[in-house]
């Protein structure tokens, strides 16, 4: 009995043995390369031309405010916004083309290029700065990815991608993103320093499948190193290649 | 002489009348010396804590340095080479490094400038030294306004975010090492000081410099190729802009004291005029002519600047050698003039200030004095005994 017991343990610890080795290589067929993964993300966010109805809620410490905006955005280097409400920042627009960018204010009838240390400001109050909304490459183009994990986020199972700056330059040093293992979205982002702080943090709360892609629909958005409670970015709506005209990137528009 | 003696006699007559427009002129005349004095002294302070804690002998700028830009700094740092660079070694200059940073104090966003600098410099009298005695990967030096600002204490860490030279975020923890008392606002607010050498490596510019600060002593300023030189001319233009300005604000004050006393005085030379008729026809029946008349009434005005200037050198001289002493205790707000100001203001008087000031008085009183003896030369002999004036 004991030997038949033995034995049968055996051949259960070899049985276990192989399969443990067999795993990977399992995985290894259905696992993506950490590359494929970026550039899937890449093309899932980035659309030819894109017209979006957004709300930010920007929580501050005398209370929170939210702003709604229309963007209209062609690839990742050209896009315009128009501020909707509330009625204080209606008419106020903002004009991105390739790395310049332009803001106009109707109270005070000016266009005014952000250049230099103005780009460091918050945009409307927000956690996010005017260079946030400058990167004008995708990701694939500005980093080497590499797959370090997988881990749930909100009940979701994600891949964990590590991404280092190809070159020097690049605003953030690494990231790290979470992408869905079936949907092709990140549901979480953080970024870091060439230190490694932890920057800003991107997490997303509620997606949605649009014309056969899933898209973040609410998101908070938050710098790591204050103590605010961050901001929120609401899709209201979204289309993608929509007829953009050509002259909504041009600086005449900011005036219209 | 008959004409000085008539009009002291006639002044000192005139009992109280006389002393009321002394008092009120002589409070002019104190007035106006001590509030020169005052913007002199806040000029001479102010140039002086500045030389000595942030100009020394001058600066030389990157070409594109302008420190009310802060658009500029990005671009504002090259390598110290060739002759700068030897100025250093020599120990005749230091090099500063300049940059934009946001910090995080308690969690909130604000903006401030980093700032590199030898810790073993002499040529400023600043606590530099303070960067060496500490182990921390990166010892700040803040001053009390910023620490004020930002509630912030010694040995307190401050999370800085910064750009490094090829544009890439990077943060660390600076520790809070020391923080100096300093009446120069422009080395303090806003501001974080940090080792040269760490900032250069920060950044990624190893041995750059935004500006170069030259050693007091040396009174040819060298010509560094690739930099600017700024001498205190430049460096002081604004300080002195604002004093001047300052110096308009509150001339108002003395210039409105001034018009009250010549008012007086004004007046009572038209009184006198009005009231002395037979007097003056008497004196011209006694061979004085038209000019002399007029010549008396306008000393006897004169008088009344020079008795004031007596009397305000009695009473106003122990209290101007006091405030010069002394000084003027500052109240705190002061720090926000954006002068140089320390907790105590001493005033400056010069003898020319002195001397300036009371021929300035002197010479306006005697054409007020003057004004309303026009009339007399209209003045017949015979009308004026009679006591009309026509």
């Amino acid at each position: 009995m004991i030997g038949v017991t033995s034995m049968n343990r055996i051949g259960r610890a070899i049985f276990v043995l192989m399969v443990s080795q067999l795993t990977p290589l399992l995985n290894g067929q259905q696992q993506p390369t950490a590359k494929e993964l970026l550039q899937a993300l890449d093309d899932n966010m980035v659309a030819e031309n894109r017209v979006t109805v957004s709300t930010m809620i920007i929580h501050g410490r005398r209370g929170s405010r939210s702003i709604q905006s229309k963007s209209w955005t062609q690839g990742s280097e050209k896009a315009y916004t128009e501020y909707l409400a509330p009625a204080r920042e209606r008419g106020t627009k903002m004009l991105k083309v390739g790395d310049q960018l332009w803001t106009y204010s109707p109270a005070t009838d000016r266009i005014i290029q952000i250049a230099g240390h103005m780009l460091r400001q918050s945009v409307m109050g927000s956690d996010l700065s005017y260079e946030d909304m400058m990167e004008d490459q995708t990701l694939s183009e500005m980093y080497s990815p590499e797959i370090v994990g997988s881990e749930p986020v909100d009940g979701r199972d994600c891949w964990i991608l590590e991404l280092t700056a190809k070159n020097p330059g690049i605003t953030y040093h690494s990231r790290r993103v979470w992408i869905d293992k079936e949907r092709n979205i990140a549901l979480k982002e953080t970024r870091y320093a060439a230190s490694g702080k932890l920057l800003k943090e991107a997490l997303v709360k509620e997606v949605f499948q649009v014309e056969g892609r899933w898209y973040p629909k609410h998101m908070t958005f938050k710098d790591m190193l204050s103590t605010g409670e961050g901001t929120e970015f609401i899709v209201d709506s979204i289309d993608f290649n929509a007829e953009i005209p050509d002259y909504i990137f041009t600086k005449a528009v900011l005036r219209r | 002489m008959l004409l000085f003696k008539l009009a002291f006699r006639n002044v000192i007559g005139a009992g109280l009348r006389t002393w009321l427009n002394v008092v009120v002129l002589s409070l002019s005349f104190v007035t106006i010396i001590g509030m020169q004095g005052l913007y002199k002294g806040m000029q001479y302070q102010s140039e002086d804590a500045m030389i000595r804690v942030e100009y020394a002998g001058g600066q030389y700028w990157h070409p594109k340095y302008d420190p009310y830009d802060p658009f500029t700094l990005e671009e504002s740092h090259q390598p110290v080479t060739g002759a700068a660079r030897r100025a250093v070694e020599a120990g005749d200059a230091i090099p500063i490094l300049i940059t934009q940073a946001t910090i995080y104090p308690q969690g909130r966003v604000s903006s401030a400038l980093l700032k590199g600098i030898p810790p073993e410099q002499e040529i400023m009298e600043f606590p530099s030294e303070q960067l060496l005695r500490t182990d921390h990967a990166i010892p700040a030096l803040i001053g009390t306004r910023m620490a004020k600002a930002n509630r912030l204490a010694v040995g307190d860490y401050l999370t800085v975010r910064w750009r490094d030279a090829n544009g890439t975020f990077d943060a660390q923890d600076v520790q809070i090492v020391h923080i100096f008392s300093t009446i120069v606002g422009s080395v303090d607010g806003g501001q974080i000081w940090v080792p040269l050498q760490h900032l250069q490596s920060m950044l990624k510019m190893p041995g750059e410099a935004t500006l170069i600060t030259l050693k007091q002593e040396i009174s040819e300023p060298p010509v560094l190729p690739g930099w600017d030189y700024k001498g205190m001319d430049i460096l002081m233009a604004d300080l002195r802009e604002m004093v001047a300005s300052k110096q308009v604000g509150g001339s108002i004050m003395y210039f409105l004291l001034l018009f009250l006393a010549l008012l007086a005085i004004f007046d009572t030379q038209v009184l006198s005029i009005w009231r002395r008729k037979k007097e003056m026809g008497t004196l011209m029946a006694l061979g004085l002519t038209r000019r002399q008349l007029i010549g008396l009434f306008t000393i006897e005005g004169g008088m009344y600047g020079i008795l004031a200037a007596l009397l305000g050198a009695i009473y106003g001289t122990p209290l101007i050698v006091w405030f010069a002493t002394h000084g003027w205790e500052m109240p705190e707000m002061v720090d926000d003039f954006g002068f140089a100001m320390g907790s105590k203001l001493v005033p400056s008087y010069s003898f020319f200030l002195v001397l300036g000031s009371t021929l300035l008085v002197l010479l306006t009183v005697t054409i007020v004095s003057f004004l309303p003896t026009r009339r007399i030369a209209k003045l017949e002999p015979t009308d004026a005994l009679r006591g009309k004036l026509t």
